[in-house]
C-alpha cells in the first residue's frame, strides 16, 4: 500500500468515524435531525383577527397581508415548510415543524410588531392623571390637550409589564382646554393604571411637504441586522431609513437634541436614548438581548402585522393565540413507521442485488453507500437542514445517483477485464472512463438544483421547492465523492491483497 | 446485438400514443375539472376541524373509516397534547356532507365533540406551482446550455441538449398525462408532494440520458465514419447493463416503499415510480433516436408539410 493510499484511507475512516458520532451526540441542542411537519408534526398556533378600525372591503386584504408577513417572518427566522393558513376568514392558523420553543414561536408570528417612535411630552402639553371609570374598570387616563396629535401613550409603573403601555385616544375637540376624554379599544386588555403617570409620550412628527407625518417602522428599509456595540457589548439592531424616514428622522433629531426619544414596539417602550446629534438615515435600536434583538430585525425586514392577531373572550381582544397544540405529522405517525420500514427493506434489496451482481466490487460498493449515507445523515443535522418529504425524495434520487456512479465504474471495469486487462490496470481505466459521464450527469443536476433553489429563495411558497434542490444538490456533492474516493480507495487497497488474484470476485 | 434504432418508429409510436391520451385527458379534465390533473385539498381550500373523542381512536382506524367515506385524501394529524383529539382536513363539505361524516364517525367511534371547524385556505398557493413551473423552464435552459457545452467537441452539440430536453419533457407528460387518467377514472387527486415529485423525475430523466450521451460521444470519437445508427445502438447496447441496474436498484427501494409504506405516500411514489421506467426509457428509445432522426433529415422530412404551409420568400425573379 502506499503512503497515498494510506491517508486516504484513514480520511475516510476518520469521516466516517465523525459522522457518526455527530450522528449519536447533541448539537445545538438537539439529539436528532430537524424534521419537517410532514415528517414529525410541530406547534399549532391559531390567531383571530382584530377588525377593529377596518373597513368591510379591507379585512380581506389585511388578513392576507397579515398571512404574507407571518410566512415572510417564519422563512427569515430559519424555519422551513412551516404551513400558514387563513381559516373561516378571521382567523389564521400556523404550523410550525419541531416543537421547539413555543413560547418563542408565539412571539414571532403574533406579534404586530408595530415600530413608532415617541417623544415626551413638554411644559407646553398639559395632562391630568385622575382616575375615570369606564364599564367597570377604573383607569388613569391622560389629557394632553394642546398637543393635537389624537394618539398618546401613558408610561407609568403598573401592575402588570403588558400594562407598561397602553393607548389612550383624547378627543381632540375644537375646544383644546376641555378635558372630555373618550377610551376606547386599547384598554379592554383589562389592565388597569391605578398608579399615577409620570411620563406621557406623545407622537414623534415631522413635516413633509406641508404634512405631519408620523416616524414608525413602516419607513425602514427591509434590511436591519443585529450587531454588537463595541463599547458595552450589547446586542443592538442596526437599521436605515428610506427617503421619507431620512427626512422625518433628521427632523425630530435635529429638534430633540438632549432630549430623549422613546422606540415603541407594539406600544411598549423598548429603549429611550438620549439623542446626541441630528442624524438621519440611519440608527440602532439598544436594550434588547439578543434574542430578542434577532427576532426584531426578523420582524422589523418582514414588516408590521396589518391588523392586530391574539383572541377574543367575551367580546374583549387579548394577545396571544386562541389555541396553542402540538401536533401530530401531517403524514401521520403510523404512515411514516410504515414507510420506513419499507425503505429499509428497500435499500437492503439494493445492497444485496449489488453484492449478488458485482460480488467482492458491489460489497465494497456497500460500505461506500453506508459511508456516503452517514455523510449526508451528519450534514443534515450539522447545517441543520429541515427533513421533509421533498428533502427525502432528494434523498432517495441521490443515493440513486450514489449507485449509479457505482455501477458506472463497475460495468466499465468489467469491460476492461473482458477486454483481457489485468484488475488494478482495469481498476484505473474503468474510473477514468467512467468519470466524464458520472461528472457530466451530475454537473447537469447541479446546475438544476441551483436554478431551482434560486427560484425558491426568491419567491413567496418556494421553501418546499427550495429544500429539494439543497437536499438534492448536497447529496449528488457527496456521492460524487463518494464513488471517485471511497469505492476507488477500497478497491485499489483490495486490488494489493491476494484476493485480487480471484478475478471471479470481480465479475460474474 | 439488438437493433435499437431499427426499432425507433415503434419507440416514438409508442410514446406518442401515449402522451396523446394524456393529452386528450388532461384537455377533458381542464374542462371538467378546470385543471389538466385532478387537484387534491393542498391546492384548494377546505374544511378543518378538530375532533375530540370520549373513546380511545387509533389514527389508522380513524383515516381508513375516512377513506371509507370516500375522503382518502383527509389529512389526520394527532393533536399531540389532548388525549383522542385530531385535526382534520378535508376538501369542501356542504352541511349535507358534514353531517354524514359526522353521523359515521358517531357511529363507529363513539361521542365526540367539535371545536373549530370552518373553510381553510389552501395549504399550497398557486405561486407555489408557478414557482416550481417557472424554476423547471429554466432549469432546462441551464442544462441545455451545459449539454451543449459538455458536449461540444462533438459536432451539432445543440442537438444532443434539445433531445435531452425533449426526453425530459416527455417523462413529464407522461407522468402528467398518466395521474390525469388516474384523476378522471379513479378520482386519484395530486397533492403538494406530486410537485416535488415532478422535480425527482426531472432530475433523474435527464442524469440518465447524459450518462447514455456520453458513451455516444466517446464511441462517436473512436469510430469517426461510422454511421450514426450503429454509433447509438452500440452505445445504448453497451451502457444497457447499467441502465438497467440502476433504474432496478432504484425500482426496488420505490416498489418495497409502494408495495408495504404508508398510505399517505402512496402517490408520491407512484410518481417517481413511473418517472424512473420513462426517464430510462427516455434515455434509450427517445433521446437518443432523436439524434438519429435529426442526423438523417428526419426532422425536416416531418416538419417539411408544416414548412410549406408557411408563407415563404417569393422565388428570385417572380
Amino acid at each position: 500500500m502506499s503512503r497515498r493510499q494510506i491517508l486516504t484511507l484513514l480520511i475516510i475512516i476518520a469521516i466516517a468515524a465523525f459522522s457518526v458520532s455527530a450522528l449519536a451526540t447533541n448539537i445545538g441542542g438537539r439529539e436528532g435531525l430537524v424534521l419537517g411537519l410532514d415528517l414529525a408534526g410541530g406547534t399549532n398556533l391559531v390567531y383571530e383577527a382584530d377588525f377593529t378600525g377596518l373597513e368591510e372591503g379591507s379585512k380581506a386584504d389585511s388578513l392576507k397581508g397579515a398571512k404574507d408577513i407571518i410566512e415572510r417572518r417564519i422563512n427569515a427566522y430559519g424555519v422551513s415548510e412551516a404551513i400558514v393558513q387563513i381559516v373561516g376568514g378571521d382567523r389564521i392558523s400556523v404550523q410550525l415543524p419541531g416543537v421547539g420553543n413555543i413560547t418563542e414561536a408565539e412571539e414571532l408570528v403574533g406579534r404586530t410588531a408595530e415600530l413608532v417612535f415617541r417623544e415626551q411630552a413638554t411644559s407646553g402639553s398639559t395632562f391630568l392623571a385622575a382616575p375615570v371609570n369606564v364599564g367597570d374598570t377604573q383607569i388613569t387616563v391622560v389629557d394632553v390637550t394642546g398637543v393635537g396629535i389624537e394618539n398618546i401613550v401613558v408610561v407609568g409603573s403598573m401592575d402588570s409589564p403588558e400594562a407598561e403601555a397602553k393607548t389612550v385616544k383624547t378627543v381632540d375637540g375644537a375646544n383644546g382646554a376641555n378635558n372630555t376624554i373618550t377610551v376606547d379599544s386599547p384598554f379592554e386588555y383589562g389592565h388597569a393604571l391605578d398608579e399615577p403617570v409620570t411620563n406621557v409620550w406623545i407622537p414623534a412628527t415631522g413635516t413633509i411637504e406641508g404634512e405631519e407625518m408620523l416616524l414608525t417602522g413602516k419607513h425602514l428599509k427591509p434590511n436591519c441586522f443585529v450587531d454588537i456595540n463595541q463599547q458595552t457589548n450589547e446586542p443592538l439592531v442596526r437599521f436605515e431609513w428610506d427617503d421619507v424616514g431620512a427626512k422625518l428622522f433628521s427632523q425630530i433629531t435635529g429638534r430633540l437634541i438632549g432630549e430623549p426619544l422613546g422606540i415603541f414596539l407594539d406600544n411598549m417602550l423598548i429603549s429611550a436614548p438620549t439623542v446626541q446629534a441630528q442624524i438621519g438615515a440611519s440608527g440602532v435600536i439598544e436594550g434588547l438581548n439578543i434574542g430578542e434583538a434577532e427576532m426584531l430585525a426578523i420582524q422589523l425586514n418582514a414588516g408590521a402585522l396589518p391588523l392586530p392577531l391574539g383572541h377574543w373572550e367575551d367580546g374583549i381582544f387579548y394577545s396571544g393565540p386562541a389555541a396553542s397544540r402540538t401536533v401530530d405529522a401531517t403524514l401521520g405517525a403510523d404512515s411514516i413507521r410504515m414507510s420506513l420500514i419499507a425503505g429499509v427493506v428497500g435499500v437492503l434489496l439494493l445492497l444485496l442485488f449489488m453484492i449478488i451482481y458485482y460480488r467482492l466490487s458491489g460489497g465494497l460498493a456497500c460500505i461506500a453507500l453506508a459511508i456516503y449515507a452517514v455523510v449526508m445523515l451528519m450534514i443534515f443535522k450539522m447545517v441543520p437542514v429541515t427533513l421533509t418529504l421533498a428533502g427525502i425524495a432528494a434523498f432517495i434520487l441521490s443515493l440513486g445517483i450514489a449507485v449509479d456512479a457505482n455501477v458506472l465504474i463497475f460495468e466499465r471495469m468489467k469491460e476492461e477485464i473482458r477486454g483481457g486487462k489485468a484488475l488494478r490496470a482495469a481498476i484505473e481505466s474503468g474510473f477514468s472512463r467512467a468519470w466524464p459521464a458520472i461528472r457530466d450527469s451530475n454537473i447537469s443536476t447541479l446546475i438544476t438544483c441551483a436554478i431551482l433553489y434560486w427560484f425558491g429563495s426568491r419567491m413567496f411558497g418556494g421553501a418546499m421547492v427550495m429544500g429539494f434542490a439543497l437536499t438534492l444538490g448536497i447529496g449528488v456533492l457527496v456521492s460524487m465523492l463518494t464513488a471517485i474516493i471511497v469505492t476507488r480507495t477500497f478497491l485499489r487497497i483490495t486490488a494489493l491483497t491476494s484476493v485480487a488474484r480471484k478475478v471471479s470476485l470481480f465479475r460474474p | 446485438m439488438f437493433d435499437f434504432v431499427g426499432k425507433r418508429r415503434w419507440f416514438f409510436v409508442i410514446s406518442g400514443i401515449i402522451i396523446l391520451i394524456g393529452l386528450v385527458s388532461m384537455l377533458y379534465s381542464t374542462i371538467a375539472f378546470g385543471s389538466p390533473v385532478k387537484l387534491g385539498i393542498d391546492f384548494s381550500s377546505g374544511w378543518t376541524m378538530t375532533v375530540r373523542f370520549e373513546q380511545q381512536v387509533e389514527q389508522a382506524a380513524l383515516r381508513e373509516e375516512m377513506a371509507l367515506l370516500g375522503y382518502s385524501d383527509a389529512v389526520i394529524q394527532r393533536v399531540i397534547d389532548e388525549e383522542n383529539t385530531f385535526l382534520i382536513r378535508t376538501g369542501v363539505l356542504t352541511s349535507s356532507e358534514r353531517a354524514q361524516v359526522e353521523e359515521a364517525l358517531g357511529a363507529q367511534f363513539g361521542d365526540f365533540d367539535i371545536r373549530d371547524s370552518a373553510l381553510a385556505d389552501e395549504t399550497v398557493s398557486g405561486e407555489t406551482t408557478n414557482v416550481a413551473m417557472i424554476a423547471v423552464v429554466v432549469a432546462s435552459i441551464g442544462i441545455l446550455i451545459y449539454v451543449t457545452w459538455a458536449f461540444r467537441k462533438m459536432m451539432k452539440s445543440l442537438r444532443l441538449g434539445v433531445c435531452a430536453i425533449i426526453a425530459l419533457l416527455h417523462d413529464v407528460l407522461i407522468v402528467l398525462g398518466i395521474f390525469s387518467l388516474l384523476g378522471v377514472f379513479f378520482a386519484i387527486e395530486i397533492d403538494a408532494m406530486f410537485i416535488t415529485g415532478i422535480l425527482t423525475v426531472i432530475g433523474y430523466s435527464v442524469n440518465d440520458t447524459i450518462v447514455v450521451f456520453d458513451r455516444i460521444r466517446e464511441n462517436m470519437a473512436k469510430r469517426t465514419g461510422s454511421p450514426i445508427e450503429s454509433i447509438v445502438n452500440k452505445s445504448i447496447t453497451e451502457t444497457m447493463p447499467r441502465s438497467l441496474n440502476t433504474s432496478l436498484t432504484t425500482l426496488f427501494v420505490l416498489l418495497a416503499l409502494f408495495l408495504f409504506g404508508g398510505a399517505t405516500i402512496h402517490n408520491f411514489i407512484l410518481v417517481l415510480l413511473i418517472g424512473v421506467i420513462t426517464g430510462t426509457y427516455s434515455s434509450i428509445c427517445i433521446a437518443s433516436q432523436l439524434l438519429v432522426v435529426w442526423e438523417r433529415g428526419g426532422l425536416s422530412r416531418f416538419f417539411g408539410p408544416f414548412r410549406r404551409m408557411l408563407p415563404r420568400r417569393a422565388p428570385a425573379g417572380a
